[in-house]
């Protein structure tokens, strides 16, 4: 049923139960919101109504009326610019600033900032009220997120993140009144609770009071220490991202601008864990063969997600025999530069750095585990998100958009099609089952794209016949879907053979350590497609026809599964619990 | 005691109501403020001495709720219904006991406090010529024991639940509260038969209905005492409410302050559910309904309909967007009707009587009583029920008895922190939920606080900022970070370093806030603010322009100094708790100003009126 | 192996004193019943907490855990409940607890002062307890006794009138 009501005068029609605010959009008549976050493509939306920065004038009511959640009805007479609804908007602003630090200079959020940006489109240039403002101690206890409330403006978005999102459930807002303030229970520091450090409540805050731990510090320091050689991987997502901060169109491929800059920067090695992501697959896929074959542990559950492994470990510690022992592609990268490649061109391993560039902030905190170091010598030892890259070739004084396109140094740059779009949910299952499919039919199999599994759903299924096999697959992303998944799994209701799943809904175009999207699901399909885009520019599209990683196994693994494999390339886990 | 039809409920009153009892009825009020002024004492040694003079058969003692003498706690009334004799009591103390069983139903007792039968002590349900009040909420409080459910029959208790369930139509009852007018006596307003019938309309098959029961308006005690005094009527109310509406299950949120009242209504609850007043197949009609209690754990926001709700629900008591209101979407998700405990205690007596005796009583679009908390300055605190309409005069002059200590009346404050002071022009209106309005105060739940010249209304104000600021749920920014920003703004101006600018932008702030805050405590908290900026702007200016406070409140404003009256009897310097006070006895005293932490006990102990405040 | 994200995995242990006190605890709750609604068991929250804190006198961090696993629901829900609602404390508090009221009523009737002598006698602000662990000061907002306004509660006793100067005798009282 359609409604129609009226905007500064002009009329519009939309569905019953629409709000003013999307009413609105319909007129591109912009209203300023802070605490509504909206999210199409996952159907989610954090209605709050809390910020009160949305009012506008509706006619007959007596207050003004917040616009993201009040439903229009017939006849509505509303006004987004009358000076009642202006004053009101700029004194809700005013007070928000009246408690907030206002450190815009050296915040993390500068320029990426929600409120900021409020203030300057409002053209607020004097905060009227003034006061005591509220000060809570900083939380860097873990190796992934910063939290600074001082800056947090009780929008509530980091809550239905994690709380309704993610189901992680580890934020709540805390006190009330002017004393309220989002936290853990106990207020604990982040490392003490169950955080899989997704970054989903990162990408959430509009302000800078949960941001990333910055490492770009020590990234410097490598680049300039002679003793070191320092090489860098770049994972799949990271390149259709980066181009965003130098103000490139969302859905930009710059692999080869980025390779670039981080050439210009000093990187001795520019590589990918694409290679690494291919030499997942090999093993991942030899494990998923040998478990379907034997029948046993099944469904295998992928583990190339710190954040989901994380997730298993404390929700579901009685399941923490299913996923693939085989770690994540950023700690293979690690262990092999700094084994077989270190050998190879006869760097020590503690001589030698590997960066990360990373969607995604629980990478940082998965280098830390102990499980991924080889005699106090961490496979990884700097992660950075894509964010941090990109602040760093702005500091190395690189024109980013005017880079020539380089190349990823041989071999661990070397890499496929299966690899890129690991960066997108569905895309580690796509990519094992183009190899399964190959290695089970013993041939080379030309339809290789299982369009099934794509797409933004959390929780999508598909039925593939790989030879004889009928193999039930199926893709979960966002942790509030594998949740909905396990539980399935532990009552028996579901049956499959195999299931990808990963910590970021959307997977990890959507990571915490990506430039911020502020809820516009465009950016996010516009991402998405560009790793298809890259998968199908790419002369080989599947992990075991990548020569360099069959020369990997020739000269140093010797075959999927192997024992020297299985000491680099597989790990185990924790049962932690709640 | 089982009943299964209105002819078993019409047997229960009459066997109650021609028990054989003694002549003499004492009753003593057991309410929470009643045994807080000692009851309990008097009470222990009333039973002692009938013991001991074998008065047992003599006299009969009904512990009940407020009389509406709390003014006069410990209250007794003795009582002979034969003759239609009463005598009542007030500030009993144990010792008084013997004296008073010795003068009997004739009294009065030497050395007692005698209270006369007037105005005071109605018993009508419609007010009776030349009494202001009238006693239909009240109807049972004071006068029956709340613990026994045999008396609560006998009073016609549970008659228009028999009535409801056996000859009427959900929708006729819901037709007939509409036709009564009766409005959410909770603070709103809102009219009672269409918040009932938006939730009759709802296609569910699981329904709620709840008793507001949170009454954390400081000053306003009225649904205590109805709950502490006549539970069974809420109940009674609720099991109609939900039959009309469709709802099987009651829940009554109340708030943990008040452990006496839940006593109360967990033993009318369990009394209810075995004679099958409550529980399944009431009165044979084939209805459903029980009721469940919860609590409220200190929380003033949680008296809003939907914090009240998430709080049942076990969550942060913070209020969401309305719409969707409780009677599409509520409790668990499910259609909700939330009233107020004086709305349901007015809804037997309506379908007993009908809703044209109702609309009789109070004003055409405010019809029956209010209950009001008469609290503060005034000389007769007490908790009254008058028709709508009645002036504030006759409240608080009349009844209360005017003000204290023959202080002059400055202000009274209705609707606690959400309403405004009304001062000595508007004590002639009429009061009604849009007068009351129209002069930027509110009916509220019914506090009524008095204050006096002594208080300083800036001050005021501040306290009810601070209240605001203690029990903001901290959801949306007007309330969490504006209420802040007022407090600030008006402690500054009580301790002398504002300025005319920061009145200027209380007065900005004031109306952003009401015009932008998410629930009902931010849309109404600039209120005292307001109001007392209109009605007492003079004394705002002269706290920021003169550095003064007029009524010598603000601490911070005020010096002490021992004038040239002090005659030296040190009275003052021994009580100073700080020793800012020296000087030789028989001399003058002086007081160190920099030591003083303005206590004012010297200003009060001083009998040759020496000690100057200004 | 071992866990280095140290959040502090499985639930901290309920200290053995405290054993008797959570199986009366455990028998409330099982006598609500929670699985005749098992998405509503949220629902008795509230009372279990107010139950919890009358056997401990506060909720420390472990009944928090405990409550949370037994209605399903998480650390963080649980914390933002009691630090919501002022009648919870997390932290162990005074032996005797005083409660000035500050309601409107005992407000306009002095109980300023009358809180300002609690604190200047016990040397302590609200929400503290003195340092041998005596009493604790707080304020609430109206008892409904209005009438005997200003009104002070010490733990369940309910003093009316009150006045700066009877603040002495009134903790000499608790003085053993
Ligand atoms: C901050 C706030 C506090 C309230 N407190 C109470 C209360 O203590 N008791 C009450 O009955 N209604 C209270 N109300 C009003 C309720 O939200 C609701 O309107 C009322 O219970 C409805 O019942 P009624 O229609 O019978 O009045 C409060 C409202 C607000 C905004
Ligand atoms: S959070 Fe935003 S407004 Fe606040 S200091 Fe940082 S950039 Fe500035
Ligand atoms: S924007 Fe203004 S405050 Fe910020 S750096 Fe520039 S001049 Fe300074
Ligand atoms: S990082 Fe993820 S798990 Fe951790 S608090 Fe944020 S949303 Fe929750
Ligand atoms: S931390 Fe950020 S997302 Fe969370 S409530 Fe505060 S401002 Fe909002
Ligand atoms: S989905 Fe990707 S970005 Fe998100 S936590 Fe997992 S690995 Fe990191
Ligand atoms: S107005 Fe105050 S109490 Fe109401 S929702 Fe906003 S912050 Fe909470
Ligand atoms: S006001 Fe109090 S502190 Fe000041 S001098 Fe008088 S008694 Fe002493
Ligand atoms: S009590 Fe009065 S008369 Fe006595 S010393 Fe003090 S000021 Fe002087
Ligand atoms: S954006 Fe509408 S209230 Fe915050
Ligand atoms: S006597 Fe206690 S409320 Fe009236
Ligand atoms: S205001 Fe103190 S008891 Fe009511």
């Amino acid at each position: 049923m359609q409604v129609n009501l009226t905007i500064n005068g002009r009329p519009v029609s939309v569905e019953a139960g629409s709000t003013i605010l999307e009413a609105a959009e319909k007129l591109d008549i912009r209203i300023p919101t802070l605490c509504h976050f909206k999210m199409d493509c996952f159907n989610v939306e954090h209605r709050n109504g809390s910020c009160r920065i949305c009012v506008v004038e509706v006619k007959g009511r007596p207050n003004l009326a917040p616009a993201c959640s009040t439903p229009v009805t017939e006849g509505m007479e509303v006004k987004t610019n009358s000076l009642r609804a202006i004053n009101a908007r700029r004194t809700i602003l005013d007070l928000l600033l009246s408690d907030h630090p206002k450190d815009c200079l050296t915040c993390a959020k500068n320029l990426n900032c929600q409120l900021q940006a409020l203030a300057q489109e409002m053209g607020l240039h004097h905060v009227l009220f003034k006061g005591e403002q509220s000060t809570y101690p900083k939380d860097h206890s873990s190796k992934a997120i910063a939290r600074d409330l001082d800056k947090c403006i009780m929008c509530r978005r980091c809550e239905t993140a994690c709380n309704v999102i993610q189901t992680v459930g580890v934020l709540s807002a805390v006190n009330r009144g002017f004393e309220a303030v989002v936290a853990p229970a106990n207020l604990k520091p982040l490392a003490e609770t169950e955080c899989v450090f997704c970054g989903q409540c990162v990408q959430a805050c509009p302000v800078g009071a949960l941001t990333e731990m910055d490492y770009k510090y020590p990234v410097w320091r490598a680049l300039n220490d002679n003793t070191k050689t320092v090489v860098v991987q770049t994972a799949p997502a990271v390149r259709v991202a980066i181009g965003e901060a130098f103000g490139l169109p969302p859905g930009s491929i710059s692999t080869g601008k980025m390779v670039a800059a981080l050439k210009l920067m000093g990187f001795d090695k520019v590589f990918d864990t694409d290679f690494a992501a291919d030499l997942t697959i090999m093993e991942e896929t030899t494990e998923i063969v040998e478990r379907i074959t034997r029948n046993e542990n099944l469904p295998i559950l992928t583990s190339c997600c710190p954040g989901w492994v994380k997730f298993l470990e404390h929700q579901f510690p009685e399941l923490t025999y299913m996923p693939s022992s085989a770690k994540s592609p950023q700690q293979m990268f690690g262990a092999i530069a700094k084994s077989y490649y270190a050998q190879k061109i006869g760097v020590a391993p503690e001589n030698m750095v590997v960066v990360s560039v990373m969607p995604c902030l629980s990478k940082k905190y998965e280098a830390s585990r102990e499980e991924f170091s080889n005699n106090g010598v961490p496979d990884v030892d700097i992660v950075i998100s894509t964010r941090e890259l990109a602040d760093m070739i702005k500091e190395a004084g690189i024109m980013f958009d005017e880079l020539e396109e380089a190349q990823y140094d041989s071999p661990l740059g070397d890499s496929t099609g299966a690899a890129v779009i690991f960066g997108v949910t569905g895309g580690v299952l796509e990519a094992a089952l183009r190899t399964a499919a190959d290695w089970i039919s013993g041939s080379d199999l030309q339809k290789i794209d299982f369009t099934a599994v794509r797409g933004l759903d959390g929780i999508k299924e598909a039925t593939v016949k790989v030879g004889d096999l009928e193999l039930r697959a199926a893709v979960c992303s966002g942790l509030g879907n594998a949740r909905k998944l396990l539980e399935k799994i532990k009552q028996g209701e579901v049956n499959y053979h195999a299931i990808e799943i990963m910590a970021c809904p959307g997977g990890c175009i959507n990571g915490g350590g990506q430039p911020y999207h502020h809820g516009n699901s465009d950016i996010l399909r516009k991402r998405m497609e560009a790793l298809y885009r890259a998968d199908k520019d790419l002369p080989i599209r599947k992990s075991h026809q990548n020569p360099a990683i069959k020369q990997l196994y020739a000269e140093f693994l010797g075959e999927p599964g192997s024992h020297v494999a299985h000491t680099l390339l597989h790990t185990t886990y924790v049962k932690r619990g709640k | 005691m089982k009943i299964s039809s209105p002819a078993d409920l019409a047997r229960a009153a009459e066997k109650e109501n021609t028990r054989p009892r003694p002549p003499l009825r004492i009753l003593v009020s057991m309410g929470t403020c009643g045994i807080a002024a000692g009851t309990a004492e008097v009470l222990k040694e009333l039973y002692r001495q009938i013991k001991s003079r074998n008065l047992e058969n003599a006299v009969e003692i009904s512990e009940v709720g407020c009389m509406g003498l709390c003014y006069a706690e410990p209250v007794m009334m003795l009582l002979d219904e034969q003759n239609g004799k009463r005598f009542i009591y007030g500030n009993v103390n144990s010792s008084q006991v013997s004296a008073i069983l010795d003068a009997g139903i004739n009294g009065p007792a030497v050395g007692t406090t005698t209270i006369e039968r007037n105005w005071y002590y109605p018993e009508n349900e419609t007010p009776a010529d030349g009494e202001l009040q009238a006693r239909i909420v009240l109807r049972n409080t004071g006068r029956i024991n709340p613990e026994s459910l045999e008396q609560y029959i006998a009073s016609g208790g549970y008659s228009a639940l028999a009535k409801a369930l056996t000859t009427m139509k959900s929708q006729e009852v819901i037709d007939l509260i509409t036709a009564a007018g009766l409005r959410g006596r909770g603070g709103g307003g809102f009219p009672t038969g269409r918040k009932w019938q938006f939730a009759a309309d709802q296609k569910n098959p699981e329904k709620f209905i709840i008793c507001n029961a949170d009454e954390g308006d400081p000053g306003a005690f009225m649904d205590r005492a109805v709950l502490e005094g006549d539970p069974h009527s809420v109940l009674e109310a609720m099991a109609i409410g939900g039959y009309a509406i469709g709802a099987h299950q009651g829940v009554i949120y109340i708030r943990a302050e008040y452990p006496l009242a839940v006593k109360r209504l967990e033993n009318a609850i369990r009394q209810s559910r075995e004679c099958g007043l409550l529980g399944k197949n009431i009165f044979g009609s084939g209805f459903d309904f029980d009721i469940e209690i919860k609590f409220g754990a200190g929380a003033f926001v949680c008296g809003e309909e939907t914090a009240l709700i998430h709080s049942i629900e076990g969550k942060r008591g913070e209020p969401t967007v309305k719409p969707p209101f409780p009677a599409v979407q509520g409790l668990w998700g499910k259609p909700t009707v939330v009233n107020n405990v004086e709305t349901f205690a007015c809804i037997a007596a309506i379908v007993r009587k009908g809703s044209d005796w109702f609309r009789s009583i109070g004003t055409a679009g405010s019809p029956g009583t209010k209950v009001f908390a008469l609290a503060g300055k005034v000389a007769k605190v007490g908790l009254v029920e008058v028709p709508m309409g009645m002036t504030l005069r006759d409240i608080i002059f009349i009844i209360g008895n005017g003000i204290k200590n023959n202080r002059k009346f400055k202000a009274v404050q209705t609707g606690g922190p959400s309403g405004g002071c009304i001062t000595a022009k508007n004590l002639d209106l009429p009061i009604d939920y849009e007068s009351l309005k129209s002069i930027g105060s509110m009916m509220g739940s019914g506090g009524m606080i008095v204050m006096d010249e002594d208080d300083c209304m800036v001050n005021i104000a501040k306290f009810f900022l601070e209240f605001t600021l203690d029990e903001s749920c901290g959801k949306c920014t007007p309330c969490r970070v504006g209420n802040r920003r007022m407090y600030e703004m008006l402690e500054k101006i009580t301790s002398g370093t504002g300025t005319m600018e920061t009145i200027e932008k209380l007065k900005i702030l004031s109306h952003t806030i009401k015009d932008t805050a998410l629930c009902g405590l931010g849309q109404t908290s600039p209120n005292p603010v307001l109001s007392t900026m209109a009605n007492f702007e003079d004394e705002y200016i002269a706290h920021v322009t003169e550095n003064r406070c007029p009524a010598g409140v603000c601490a911070k404003l005020i010096r002490y100094t021992i004038s040239d009256r002090c005659v030296g009897c040190s009275l003052c310097s021994r009580g100073c708790p700080v020793n800012a006070i020296s000087g030789e006895r028989k001399q003058k005293h002086v007081i160190d100003p920099d030591k003083c932490i303005k206590c004012g006990v010297c200003f009060n102990v001083c009998k040759f009126h020496a000690v100057e405040k200004n | 192996m071992a866990c280095n994200c140290q959040c502090n995995g499985n639930r901290a242990a309920i200290p053995p004193e405290w054993q008797e006190k959570f199986d009366i605890l455990d028998q409330y709750i099982d006598s609500l019943e929670l699985e005749k609604f098992p998405d509503r068991k949220r629902g008795c929250l509230i009372q279990i907490l107010h139950r919890a804190q009358s056997l401990l006198g506060y909720l420390p961090e472990e009944l928090q855990d405990h409550v949370a696993k037994k209605l399903a629901i998480t650390r963080a829900d649980v914390y933002g409940v009691i630090s919501f609602y002022s009648y919870f404390t997390d932290k162990p508090i005074g032996r005797h607890k005083i409660s000035v009221c500050t309601g409107t009523a005992c407000f306009v009737k002095g109980a300023g002062k009358v809180l300002d002598e609690f604190r200047r006698r016990l040397n302590i602000r609200e929400g503290e307890t003195t340092p041998d662990g005596k009493f604790f000061l707080g304020a609430l907002r109206c008892v409904g006794a209005c009438s005997l306004a200003p009104v002070v509660m010490v733990d369940d006793k309910v003093y009316g009138n009150m006045t700066a100067e009877k603040v002495a005798d009134v903790i000499k009282e608790y003085e053993d």
